[in-house]
């Protein structure tokens, strides 16, 4: 899992975003922040190349996103929705993650049922899964792909403290392994503790791109999501206090 | 979770030699006269007939299920049905219909525009909502153009011959019409098989599914090919058999590990075996005139399908 350069140019898509360029640099976790409406899952279905953008284009290593199964065994998409239309086992949607690669991929598919912590409710059906545990099994479908780039649209939304911070860890440690992982996050105080560098978005338009300190300051959060608000604490543990 | 695909092959089996023996006058091969003839050239390939039209109705009804992600759906809902049967009206309408082929034959050019028409107007990045309204339209269209050509029909006779027909039979078909469907079918059923790993992904939604490489064109001709030559061809030889494939993948679901590409095989089988049950059930009966396979499915499939809305309400409740 040894990540490439993943590059956006002049991104347009009519009404939702202006001319988005950004340059996202794998081994690390990028956090696309900003309010509703602001283009942030339109940016990452993009960049997932399940939307044609009207103008622009995103680059995968210096190459145009390649289409269909080429570009699916390269970047792995999770989005918002989270739907799941069949009563299928967790082993089964898992194995979906496969599907690009056309083969059964046991090994991928039980390493991410571990990862996600789901190895004890493999042969479940998902339907009896808790939301949290669903949001796991749908990110352990992504990581079964074993993808370069992980794009994770609001993944942590469903989940508790605990399993949060548990999926962060896992993130984490495929960034280590050297994907990249993007992850739409509304959560300001897990992108400021978790996240190596923050793209901020605004009504279509990239407001700022930096480290955590940098994109996600008081001074930001005041203009883009007006909200008078300080940060707390010590870097990697800080909160967002409001008010 | 069975094998549904041993478990319906064994039932096929059994049920195909039992089915040749079926009827107003029950077979006895080593007694009643002229048995051979009767078995070959009259209840063969009526009896083949059946597993045809109901293994190519199935098999595209699990894949339509699939398609929509909706367990209500319907092969009808892509118009590939009533645009065959709008084909078969027109022969009758001008006359063409008493030949073995010519009948089948305007009713797979029926079938094969309205698969044009809906390829046409889903173009080449259509979603799911368009491509199902599209094919919603194309059968109301079809529906209502089979209708005026009732209500203008030349005669009383060929009134009488269409709305006859249009209620689906195996009645006095013969080797020509097997030949005809038998192909297709499984040619159909062979493309809705190879596009279960695309209807797999789409449990996930449209966008989940394109981003695991599921090219939304392809996936739609596959479609389009498939459940046109199965369905088309069909009712090309039977006339509009209903609700098989709205009953037989909800049958079969609960055997299976409940993916779409799981269920196409099973439910072709399963399909074959309740069309072929079905028609021996309407030789059967002891009525003044046989009784036309279409209403026998119908009154089957309409209680079950309040059955089923039923229960999904009473989940919905829950």
């Amino acid at each position: 899992m040894s990540g490439r350069r993943l590059a956006c140019a002049g991104l347009i898509v009519g009404g939702r975003l202006h001319g988005v360029s950004a340059i996202l640099e794998p081994g690390g976790i990028t956090a696309i922040c900003g309010p509703n409406g602001a283009g942030k899952s339109t940016l990452l279905q993009c960049l997932a190349g399940v939307l044609a953008p009207d103008a622009g284009g995103v680059l995968l290593d210096g190459a145009p996103l390649p289409s269909g199964r080429a570009r699916a065994r390269r970047v792995g998409y999770l989005p918002q929705t989270g739907e799941i239309a069949w009563d299928i086992s967790v082993a089964a949607l898992v194995g979906l993650g496969r599907l690009p690669h056309r083969d059964r991929g046991e090994a991928q598919i039980a390493a991410a049922l571990a990862a996600c912590d789901l190895a004890h409710l493999a042969d479940r059906p998902v339907f009896s899964l808790s939301g949290g545990e669903r949001a796991r099994a749908l990110l352990a479908r992504v990581l079964a792909g074993a993808p370069e780039w992980i794009l994770a649209d609001e993944p942590l939304a469903a989940l508790d403290l605990g399993h949060q911070v548990a999926l962060l860890e896992r993130l984490r440690a495929a960034a280590d392994r050297g994907a990249g992982v993007v992850l739409v996050l509304h959560d300001l105080a897990l992108a400021m503790n978790h996240a190596d560098r923050v793209l901020v978005l605004d009504q279509g338009g990239l407001v700022v791109e930096g480290t955590p300190e940098e994109a996600l300051s008081e001074e930001t959060i005041r203009t883009v999501w007006e909200v008078r608000a300080c940060w707390l604490g010590e870097p990697g543990g800080r909160a967002l206090a409001t008010g | 979770m069975t094998r549904p695909v041993p478990f319906f092959t064994l039932l096929l089996i059994l049920a195909v030699p039992l089915s040749l023996l079926a009827g107003r006058v029950w077979l006895d091969p080593w007694e009643t006269p002229n048995a051979v003839v009767i078995l070959a050239e009259l209840r063969l390939p009526r009896a083949l007939l059946a597993v045809a039209v109901g293994a190519g109705l199935g098999a595209a009804g699990a894949a339509m299920q699939g398609y929509l992600r909706n367990p209500l759906a319907d092969p009808g809902l892509f118009g590939v049905a009533p645009g065959a049967a709008l084909g078969a009206v027109a022969s009758f309408w001008f006359g063409y219909a008493a030949s073995a082929w010519l009948l089948p034959l305007f009713a797979l050019a029926g079938a094969g525009g309205a698969m044009a028409l809906l390829a046409l107007i889903a173009g080449r990045s259509a979603g799911i909502a368009l491509f199902t309204l599209a094919g919603m339209m194309i059968a109301s269209l079809a529906g209502a153009l089979t209708s005026l050509a009732i209500s203008l029909a030349p005669n009383a006779f060929a009134m009488s011959e269409i709305v006859t027909w249009l209620m689906g039979a195996l009645t006095d078909r013969g080797w020509a019409e097997v030949q005809l469907a038998a192909p297709l079918t499984l040619a159909g059923i062979v493309l809705l098989r190879l596009a279960g790993p695309e209807l797999d992904a789409l449990t996930l939604g449209e966008a989940a599914a394109r981003s695991l490489g599921v090219s939304p064109a392809r996936l739609q001709a596959l479609l389009i090919l498939g459940v046109g030559l199965t369905v088309g061809s069909g009712v090309a030889v039977a006339g509009i058999v209903g609700f098989v494939g709205l009953i037989v993948p909800h049958l079969v679901r609960p055997l299976t590990d409940r993916r779409p590409s799981s269920l196409i095989v099973p439910s072709a089988l399963a399909g074959a075996l309740l069309v072929l049950v079905a028609d021996c059930v309407c030789r059967v009966l002891p009525l003044v005139t046989e009784l036309r396979l279409g209403i026998a499915l119908s009154l089957i499939g309409a209680p079950f399908f309040l059955w089923l809305l039923l229960r999904m309400r009473r989940e919905a409740l829950l």
